[in-house]
């Protein structure tokens, strides 16, 4: 069935259909219509499940853990200075090898307010043990969901996972999405099977640790999360056969002959798509990655001689983070910082960051080079 | 139900890390006998994490989430409504939260659990500061307590944290001690048998804390209600009923002098005549409010 | 998958009673079986059968049960006397 709607209404649509049993968030623009729409559901007696209304996402994201930690399906989503304020519990969730599956809503952070999209948020998140998905459009925002609950829950990984998308670009926007029946859902996403619980076991989590068994710990969380990455690759196959929609850790778009491959994620890869599209049309040889998986990093997937990675972001003293997190390990990468604080990054603006990288250029798009 | 006579079972197994002496694991000896094993204890960081010894093994034999300082209601929350969707009206959810995690950092999300109706049992065991990091000053530190970061005495009174709570209009709201186990099993089991928010405190004497010989933990508190200092009692539904001592005082049985319970602790040592009026002075106000309260029943 | 997740177990700081300075001793002739001390032991080091049976593996010699005691049935003994 096709649905028409904005990647918030749809992810609220593929939570209720992964059939959490406790959902707990707290509104944060531009989120805000995920978790009402949520809890109309919930209230119409659509979603069968306990709709917390907590009083701040540092909350949230505690009420799901240990919900979770009861053995039960949660589900959450935030934004910005939200995703900021749980940033404490993100690490007590990997740590605690709770699959919470959360949706934040890209947006600048502040001061002053800024209510439009770039991924400083998520990326302040990137050490926190979570899986990272960002998503293009709103039938990948379904799907991803759906897959993010099977990847997290899975035995080889046991993580938590959060999907981000860029707000109002995606997240007000209406784009058609094919949803499909409940039944095909529940065949692809069977019931939680906890690693641990509370409930009726007289044990004791998180008490003191001492160094050796607690790098254990971490150590045990790095391999998950290299495992990772093949789960992936396996659910994004089996969601392919079952709906035919096929999905990897990163999405190439004309990479196989190209010259130069930009690297982006979210919708500035989407929009990179028309870009690489006129660029091919004058005779450049330019494809485009898009990152869907920041977390696990898939350094297997740029296996490209140039890139021109596009940030959305900026680490202040080292630049944009994907750059950074590739140019040691490729032997050529531009790296670029746009669409910061919600500014446009259009076809356009891509083709002439690729003209500049052409020429050895590289920087805070607009303000470095131009 | 006579001392002799509570439940002999115990939940928490020898050898723990507490402090020689220590209020907490008196307390919570008494309420496990309450409140059985059906519970999910929810700990936030405080003495009683310390207290559980290291991994991998736990001193606490009953299902214990460990969980951020400031987070305990919220855990309790999500706890609750996991139960409720798995059909297990049998689990008491319990969060055991120190005076730091209640008063102070942990206040919103108390706040929030209790405005929500959550269904849940809180219990703030009060030892007046930030017992596990080092004696530091919260809320509860009464005034002129020496603490680490008030080395000259506390100079803020403490916030009667039982009527915030009340103000939320919660089903059930109680104070308590270590030196009345029948009375602080008897509110724990009523505690149990009620639904929605329950909220008990339970003062707790620390002896590195307060500066008292670890053999004084139970004079402390019972000397406590004596004179006054910590007055106990249970609101249901908002109605306040006194207890035992603290009720005699109300019908006119005379307090024992304030300064015998304050020259028992080196916290106060340093009190001049001044700081010891103003103490009293304070406890006297609070038994004129409980007074008024006490005479319009 | 690793996490920190423990198992109760008796003893798990060890045996607590090497903590001790003083350590308490009933004086059974006096004890008149009120349960004080049990109830009010912060270590569980405390049964009652006969009388009080004083696990001395645990027990920390704080003194409460011989400060609590109603008829000074319980003396507090210095260690290795």
């Amino acid at each position: 069935m096709i649905v028409i709607d904005t990647a918030n209404h749809i992810s609220a649509l593929a939570a209720k259909m992964a059939r959490p049993k406790v959902i707990a968030a707290y509104p944060i623009t531009p989120q805000t219509t995920i978790v009402e729409r949520l809890a109309e559901y919930v209230e119409k007696g659509q979603l069968d499940a306990e709709f917390i209304r907590v009083e701040s996402e540092h909350s949230a994201m505690t009420a799901c853990i240990a919900a979770e930690a009861c053995g039960v399906r949660t589900f959450t989503a935030t934004s910005s200075h939200g995703l900021l304020l749980m940033h404490e519990m993100l690490h007590w969730a990997g740590l605690a090898r709770l699959p919470v599956v959360m949706v934040n809503v890209n947006r600048a952070i502040g001061p002053g307010w800024n209510i439009w999209s770039d991924a400083n948020d998520s990326m302040a998140q990137r050490d926190t043990s979570w899986i990272h998905f960002y998503c293009s459009s709103n039938q990948e925002v379904f799907d991803t969901i759906i897959q993010a609950y099977k990847i997290a829950e899975s035995s080889e990984v046991m993580l938590p996972a959060m999907i981000s998308y860029d707000g109002f670009i995606l997240s007000h926007t209406s784009m058609p999405a094919e949803i499909p029946s409940q039944k095909e859902i529940d065949e692809f996403l069977p019931p939680f099977k906890p690693a641990w619980s509370i409930v009726d076991e007289a044990i004791t989590h998180g008490n003191i640790i001492e160094p050796l068994n607690y790098a254990k710990v971490r150590y045990d969380m790095m391999l998950s999360m290299e495992k990772a990455k093949k789960v992936i690759e396996e659910v994004g196959e089996d969601f392919g056969k079952k709906f035919g929609r096929y999905y990897g850790l990163v999405d190439e778009y004309k990479c196989d002959d190209a010259d130069y491959v930009i690297v982006a994620m979210a919708s500035i890869a989407s929009e990179a798509k028309f870009a690489v599209e006129r660029l091919r049309s004058r005779g450049e040889k330019v494809g485009v990655v898009n990152l869907r998986t920041h977390r696990p990093f898939p350094y297997e997937k740029l296996k490209y001689d140039k890139l021109i990675v596009i940030d959305r972001n900026i680490s202040p003293g080292l630049g944009g983070v994907v750059y950074n997190e590739i140019k040691g390990k490729v032997r050529e990468a531009y790296g670029f910082i746009a669409g910061i604080g919600g500014m446009d990054v259009s076809y356009k603006d891509i083709e002439r960051i690729y003209e500049l990288a052409k020429k050895g250029k590289e920087g805070f798009y607009l303000f470095e080079v131009s | 139900m006579a001392i002799k006579d509570l439940p002999k079972e115990e939940y928490i197994l020898k050898g723990h890390a507490a402090c020689p002496g220590c209020p907490i694991t008196i307390a919570l000896r008494t309420a496990l006998k309450a409140l059985g094993k059906n519970v999910i204890f929810v700990i936030p960081a405080s003495c009683s994490a310390v207290i559980q010894s290291l991994y991998p093994k736990t001193s606490f034999a009953f299902p214990t989430l460990n969980i951020a300082f400031e987070a305990s209601a919220a855990a309790a929350s999500g706890v609750a409504s996991a139960l409720k969707m798995l059909g297990r009206d049998d689990i008491t959810p319990v969060v055991w939260a120190g005076d730091g995690g209640t008063y102070d950092i942990g206040l919103q999300a108390l706040s929030g659990a209790l405005e929500r109706g959550t269904n849940f049992i809180y219990v703030c065991y009060n030892n007046q500061m930030y017992s596990n990091t080092g004696i530091q000053r919260s809320g509860a530190t009464p005034y002129g307590a020496w603490t680490t970061t008030t080395w000259s005495g506390k100079k803020e009174y403490e916030k009667n944290f039982a009527e915030i709570v009340m103000a939320h209009r919660i089903p059930y709201v109680a104070t308590a001690t270590i030196a009345y186990p029948e009375d602080l099993y008897r509110k724990m089991k009523k505690a149990k048998e009620m639904k929605g928010a329950r909220y008990i405190e339970i003062l707790a004497p620390c002896p590195p804390g307060w500066r008292f010989d670890m053999s004084k933990t139970v004079e402390m508190a019972r000397l406590a209600v004596e004179t006054g200092a910590w007055i106990l009692y249970e609101a249901i539904d908002g109605k306040i009923e006194f207890n035992l001592e603290s009720k005699k005082i109300l019908e006119g049985k005379e307090r024992k002098p304030v300064e015998e319970w304050l020259k028992m602790q080196g916290r106060f040592a340093h009190l001049r005549v001044e700081d010891i009026e103003k103490i009293k002075k304070w406890i006297d106000d609070k038994w004129e409010h409980y007074r008024k309260i006490y005479s319009m029943k | 998958m690793k996490t920190a997740i423990s198992y109760p177990t008796e003893g798990a700081m060890g045996k607590t009673g090497t903590w001790r300075v003083f350590k308490p001793v009933v004086d059974e002739q006096k004890c008149i079986k009120c349960y004080r001390c049990w109830i009010f032991c912060p270590d569980c080091a405390i049964e009652i059968e006969q009388f009080p049976v004083i696990d001395y593996n645990y027990c920390k010699g704080c003194g409460i049960c011989a400060n609590e005691c109603p008829v000074k049935a319980i003396s507090m003994e210095r260690e290795g006397k």
